[in-house]
């Protein structure tokens, strides 16, 4: 018998009616919802942080997460949300290569769902792989990336983390800097963070840029240096590497020299200013370690750890509109 | 056996050869448009002959379309030249013309034999097989242009790949020239749209989508006009998609240039916001592109600056479409709602009624040589009878096709084919 956390009612209080069956886009939710997931995830964040971290919110219901791509971080996030709430974890990585693209997706979430998980959280490489998916099965499914579209899960992590350094995101500058057109994160933080009230920079050299993204409500800047000068949170993205390959940059180091962030640009920003990462980090690539590592700046550890509360609270809104029979 | 003559009484006649528009009557034997009357005329009827009373409905030349892909000979999961040439009789479509990017490939005339052979037994609607212009469509070596020419090829192409190496288009262009063999060419710019599967814009980059821009088509068709005024032969330009590369196409036929264009019927009917929510069926080749590029596709319809249109019927089966949207397979079915898609056109007051016949009738009859295409007494009686107003639900899964992936599923168009005619015989006839 599993003794459950102290301050569960307190949690248990900031449950509130979620109106999606699936989690799926940072774009489909309105303020009053993020506010609400926010303040679900803040609860578990204190859940977390006692030795009991065990709770019942999600008792009986079976949680499949299901990675078409790989994935340290986020993959044992949802396993570690689920577990703490109670569920039945699996976690599928199916080998792409074994099986030939595509039938994977479809044929692999259709034969879990015959299995009556409750919710299939998927990551795959393909923009609208888990929108696909969700027409498909009978299940909540809950978006850990779908290509180059959306990671909303990792947007609220990134929201909770700034509030919680703020206190609120009304009002913050934030300069998402780097490799903005391949990035799922990019897109669902512009989407968030601009609902949320935030002024939103977008930073990167032209190539790295979506077409017309000066539309999405965003500044758009091609010059660090201006780009992060004044802001309240710098927010740095991963480099693919073989991004080198197609013309889009010339070099690794040429890309540190004018895109990566060091001690000496990020003294442009604001007084407290707060570096993010989304991870993996590809130290002396676009961050130094000297700025990722300073616990004063850096909020890359918090984003971590927010990463397990956000992904409860998600579960838990979900799970909540679930059958209960 | 000839059939008994044809009678077909109280129709409106659409002839684009004659430009004539107005009430009449037509009748139809061995195989043959014999008399056509205008106004109230009425042929002297015997009493061997069938009478169709048309009750007003439109009475035109049969389609013919030149841009059609089946899976035969190679996937014929897809769809069969039979179930092709059954959804092009229901569509009022009495000619199409079969792609080369089989399998295997029309590089060969034993393939184009092997087509025409299969078209005579199924015997519904005339189906013509268009060559490979490249050898195994590679863009490097010419296909046996002059063979393929003679095994009944109407045209070569390289279906929807670019002829990427300018020498090879260039001495493609000369040679077909000289033998009098059309050239068509798709053009796209190959590392530009290497890897996209939507129109560059905002709303691509919003979706995460690999995305071309359609500078792409106005780089290769900008090299084309360049290489038809070097070697003074004709091209037609396959589904040309957007105002930038019309405007190019403009001043190609400013300077007199032997270019036809033909567009496809979904860049007409739909813009890039109809890929929705990732909806694959409308994944094509080209991307479809803004509202402000249809509306510049439709102008060029009108004017005569786009001479053909076609239907890009692309069959796909559930599992080439039921994928994440990058990697779909592209295309759509449409040889059964080409005309009631065209229709849409004219009852949206876009373009003239007899232009747009001309686009699926005699403009495309003419590219391919073909006699059909007019209602003119001598050629062959091939005839759609159309009600140009009643109104309908796309339904894809009522569609004739193996493959049910038609971007109209759930629209609502006006136009319902009531009978369609291939040299004297009734190929079609909607249930009463």
């Amino acid at each position: 018998m599993v003794t459950i956390a102290p301050g569960i009612d307190e949690v248990r209080a900031r449950t509130f009616p979620f109106p999606h069956r699936h989690f799926l886009n940072a774009a489909d939710l309105d303020p009053v919802q993020v506010a609400g997931l926010l303040d679900l995830a803040d609860g578990f964040v204190t859940l977390n942080r006692q030795m009991n971290k065990k709770v019942d919110l999600l008792k009986g219901r079976t949680l499949i997460t299901l990675f078409f791509e790989a994935s340290t971080r986020t993959q044992s996030s949802f396993e570690l949300a689920g577990k703490r709430l109670g569920a039945d974890v699996v976690n599928m990585s199916p080998r792409t290569s074994s099986i030939s693209k595509g039938e994977t997706l479809i044929d692999t979430a259709v034969t879990l769902n015959a299995m009556q998980p409750d919710i299939l959280v998927v990551r795959h490489g393909s923009s609208g792989a888990a929108s696909l998916l969700s027409q498909k099965v009978s299940c909540s499914v809950v978006n850990a990336g779908d290509g180059q579209h959306e990671h909303p899960t990792q947007a609220l992590l990134d929201s909770l983390s700034m509030r919680r350094a703020f206190g609120h995101i009304d009002g913050l500058t934030v300069a998402i800097c780097g490799d903005v057109l391949h990035s799922r994160v990019a897109r669902s933080n512009v989407a968030l963070l601009t609902m949320l009230g935030a002024r939103v920079r977008v930073v990167g050299p032209p190539t790295l840029m979506p077409t017309d993204v000066a539309r999405w409500g965003v500044e758009v800047c091609h010059d660090l240096k201006r780009g992060i000068a004044g802001a309240d949170v710098v927010m740095m993205l991963r480099l693919q590497l073989e991004r080198m390959q197609g013309a889009l940059v010339p070099s690794m180091r040429e890309y540190f020299r004018l895109w990566g962030l060091d001690r000496e640009k990020l003294a442009l920003a604001a007084p407290g200013v707060r570096v993010m990462h989304p991870g993996p980090m590809n130290r002396g690539v676009e961050i130094d370690s000297d700025v990722a590592d300073d616990l004063d700046v850096s909020l890359i550890q918090d984003q971590v750890e927010m990463g397990v509360a956000v992904r409860m609270a998600v579960l838990t809104s979900l799970a909540a509109r679930l059958d209960n029979r | 056996m000839s059939p008994r003559p044809i009678v077909f009484t109280n129709a409106r006649l659409v002839d684009p050869a004659s430009g004539y528009d107005g009430p009449g009557a037509l009748l139809v034997e061995a195989g043959q448009i014999k008399e056509v009357h205008r106004g109230n005329d009425l042929p002297s009827v015997s009493p061997d002959m069938k009478l169709i009373d048309a009750a007003g409905a439109l009475l035109c030349p049969g389609l013919v379309d030149l841009r059609v892909k089946t899976g035969e000979p190679g996937s014929e999961p897809k769809e069969t030249l039979k179930s092709a040439a059954r959804a092009a009789a229901a569509g009022g479509v009495t000619s199409i013309v079969v792609q080369p990017d089989t399998d295997p490939v029309i590089d060969d005339p034993a393939v184009a034999d092997f087509i025409l052979r299969r078209a005579r037994d199924i015997g519904l609607v005339h189906v013509y097989p268009a060559g490979a212009a490249t050898k195994g469509l590679r863009g490097k070596g010419m296909a046996e242009i002059g063979l393929l020419h003679e095994a009944g090829c109407v045209y070569v192409t390289d279906a929807d790949r670019p002829i990427v190496d300018s020498r090879v288009m260039r001495r493609l262009l000369a040679y077909a020239g000289s033998l009098g063999t059309l050239v068509s060419h798709r053009p796209a710019d190959p590392w530009l749209t290497e890897g996209a599967s939507a129109t560059e814009s905002e709303f691509a980059g919003r979706m995460g989508l690999a995305s071309e821009p359609v500078a792409a088509e106005t780089i290769m068709l900008e090299r084309d006009i360049a290489l038809v005024r070097l070697t003074g032969s004709r091209l037609m330009v396959d589904q040309i998609s957007a105002a930038e590369p019309l405007a190019s196409l403009t001043r190609a036929r400013g300077l007199g240039l032997p270019i036809l264009a033909t567009a496809s019927i979904n860049h007409l009917a739909f813009n890039e916001l109809d890929i929705g929510d990732y909806r694959t069926f409308c994944k094509l080749i080209p991307p479809l592109r803004g509202e402000q590029d249809r509306m510049a596709l439709i102008d060029a319809l009108a004017s005569g600056l786009v001479d053909i249109v076609v239907s890009a019927h692309a069959p796909a089966p559930p599992e080439d479409k039921r994928l994440p949207f990058d990697e779909a397979a592209p295309g759509a079915i449409g040889l059964q709602t080409l005309l009631p898609a065209l229709l849409s056109l004219y009852h949206e007051g876009h373009a003239p009624l007899m232009r747009l016949i001309d686009a699926v009738t005699l403009s495309p009859a003419r590219a391919i040589g073909s006699m059909a295409g007019r209602l003119t007494p001598g050629s062959p009686a091939d005839l759609v009878l159309c009600d140009i107003d009643a109104p309908r639900i796309i339904d894809a899964s009522t569609l004739v096709s193996k493959s049910k992936n038609s971007a109209f599923d759930g629209r609502r168009l006006q136009g319902t084919i009531r009978l369609t005619m291939v040299e004297g015989r009734i190929v079609y006839e909607a249930a009463a």
